[in-house]
């Protein structure tokens, strides 16, 4: 919806919420939290994880709006020209490029597993996953090929890579359509049908007793006990609390760039407390009482202990574990296609979210209209996405795309922003800024936490993530030729959006934005005196 | 499963379900205003103060 003054606006409250929850909402809450949480100590996970969503999660959202609708209420909604607001200084615009890259990066694989989870569902439509004897584990490897570079382009995949084609078109007639018939509406649809489809399949999960005569000990119940009884010697365990830390980080879309740009299309007088809260309450419904009571039970119940060695991985145990138990169910043939879909609603939700930062950079920073910006978004991720589908033997390129963006990147985009909250900004002007509208009161002591606690904490979550898997990956990257190319391409891209970023920082220096603020704000001062 | 396994899947999923509850309440029962289209008494001109003197 277009305002007055030509800008674009939500529609309505709930879309707004909605659309932050759809972003947030992903594979992850379904298929990552659950892996984890039996991995590090099942119910006692959830001590770290609720004290980290408290410290560490709702306080960045909270940040992360704030910061998003006072940029936008000074017509900024690109990360580099927020930044620039909150920070007045020539480098402020410049760590916005990491806002923007992030996203971009991360649709160019994810995109991909969209159209796996798609690929799966039709699957299931057509019964192909449900012939005798279907071995899930190579059909999965077939799938996505993992065998070898090129394989979506040999002649038995055509409709592989036509289904990745439609998904990827799909995203940007979406996004094409702009914020508020574009996205929230999807989101309003989408979201509330996605909760109907994970509830069905919960309600059969739920029901299914001990399905396995032979085996009358994997019950639902066994399987509820294997994924929340808790070990308590896990929580003396510092990876527990990194773990528990990382996927509060993570599902709540914080540092993804994303929430500053859908909270710059906020009006002044808008609620960003009540909404904000919201839009996390509405991840974590998915994550725990959806994610955590579907995934791993499921698993148990028909695969028994073996369902641990799925819980490491989310492919695995998306891919390949829950396909085995679709395929033992009654109704799997249905249930399979219920889920996978719902997976892939999850996904688009999240994926159309991580186009829209960079089309609004390209918009007010180049003056581009939205078909031209579009178009160029659609040219840049198409090489991106290609070279993911391509270099397809090991997911290696998805794999280095994943953690040095989908990692490591974030982590440092959230210390960036919180520095910018809790130090730039400053935490008084920031209380003030979140209560403009507000429906509900922040506690002072968020405002103190977000200065002093919030980035220590993410410091102390980076450092050790970063000793423990950077060598790792920086060893892969000097012995496999497409890790190499995976970084260079990285690196390339990086510098394209920082000239970007440079070239948009001249134009609005030269048309004066950034003076006209500042004037406005001295005048403010002064009236204010 | 044990009797903590229960109380805290119990725990968490209450504490879940109370707050998503208690957050789309609020959200849902606003009132549905655009505050761009609101007029204070001082936004409002009624020109009766144009001659004034």
């Amino acid at each position: 919806m277009a305002s007055a003054t030509g800008r674009e606006h939500w529609g309505s409250r709930i879309g707004v919420i909605l659309a932050v929850a759809g972003s947030a909402v992903g594979l992850g809450n379904f298929l990552r939290f659950p892996g984890l949480a039996a991995q590090n100590g099942g119910g006692a996970f959830m001590l770290p994880y609720f004290i980290s969503l408290l410290v560490l999660g709702i306080p960045l959202c909270w940040a992360e709006w704030t910061m998003g609708r006072y940029g936008g209420t000074r017509g900024f909604n690109s990360a580099p020209g927020v930044f620039t607001v909150v920070w007045r200084h020539p480098l402020a615009k410049y760590f916005g490029g990491l806002a923007l890259m992030i996203p971009m990066v991360i649709y160019m694989y994810y995109v991909l597993i969209e159209a796996w989870c798609l690929g799966y569902a039709l699957s299931y439509l057509t019964g192909e996953m449900t012939q005798p004897n279907q071995n899930f584990s190579q059909f999965f490897n077939q799938f996505v090929g993992i065998e070898e570079d090129g394989a979506l382009l040999a002649p038995q995949n055509r409709m592989r890579l036509l289904g990745f084609g439609l998904v990827f078109v799909l995203n940007f007639v979406l996004i094409y359509r702009g914020v508020s018939k574009g996205i929230e509406l999807l989101c309003k649809f989408a979201m509330p049908l996605m909760a109907v489809l994970a509830i069905i399949v919960l309600v059969r999960v739920l029901t299914l007793g001990a399905p396995d005569p032979s085996k009358p000990e994997q019950t639902v119940v066994a399987g509820l006990g294997f994924m929340w009884n808790p070990n308590a010697e896990k929580l003396w365990d510092p990876a527990t609390w990194l773990a528990a830390s990382g996927q509060i980080f993570f599902s709540l879309s914080v540092g993804f760039g994303i929430i500053v740009n859908y909270a710059s299309y906020l009006k002044r007088n808008d609620d960003i407390a009540l909404s904000g809260l919201t839009s996390c309450s509405v991840n974590e419904f998915f994550e725990v009482c959806l994610g955590g009571l579907i995934t791993v039970p499921a698993a148990f119940i028909f695969l028994g202990d073996q369902a641990a060695q799925f819980t490491g991985s989310t492919f695995g145990l998306g891919f390949n574990a829950l396909p085995n138990v679709f395929a033992r169910m009654w109704g799997g043939q249905f249930f399979g296609f219920l889920w996978f879909f719902m997976l892939f609603l999850a996904a688009i939700t999240s994926s159309v979210s991580m186009l829209q930062p960079v089309i609004a950079f390209l918009e007010e920073g180049f003056g581009l209209r939205r078909h031209a910006s579009v178009a160029l978004l659609g040219l840049i991720t198409a090489l991106g996405c290609g070279y993911v589908a391509y270099f397809s033997k090991g997911l290696v390129a998805l794999d280095t795309f994943d953690f040095w963006v989908g990692s490591v990147m974030i982590l440092l985009l959230a210390l960036v922003q919180s520095i910018l909250y809790g130090w730039a900004l400053g935490i008084e002007r920031g209380h003030k800024e979140a209560h403009q509208g507000a429906h509900i009161r922040i506690p002072w002591f968020v405002q103190l936490m977000l200065k002093y606690m919030v980035p220590v904490y993410l410091l102390a979550m980076l450092i050790p993530f970063c000793v423990n898997n950077v060598p790792k990956y920086a060893l892969t990257i000097s012995k496999d030729p497409v890790a190499l190319g995976s970084i260079l391409f990285l690196a390339v891209i990086l510098a394209f959006l920082l000239v970007m970023i440079h070239i948009a920082g001249k134009r609005w220096t030269a048309d004066g934005r950034f003076a006209q603020l500042d004037l406005e704000e001295r005048k403010k001062g002064e009236a204010t005196l | 499963m044990t009797l903590a396994g229960w109380i805290i899947m119990g725990s968490s999923v209450t504490a879940v379900l109370m707050l998503v509850s208690f957050c789309l309440y609020r959200v849902l029962t606003l009132p549905n205003v655009d505050v761009d289209r609101l007029h204070g008494p001082s936004d409002i001109d009624t020109r009766d103060t144009q001659n004034a003197d």
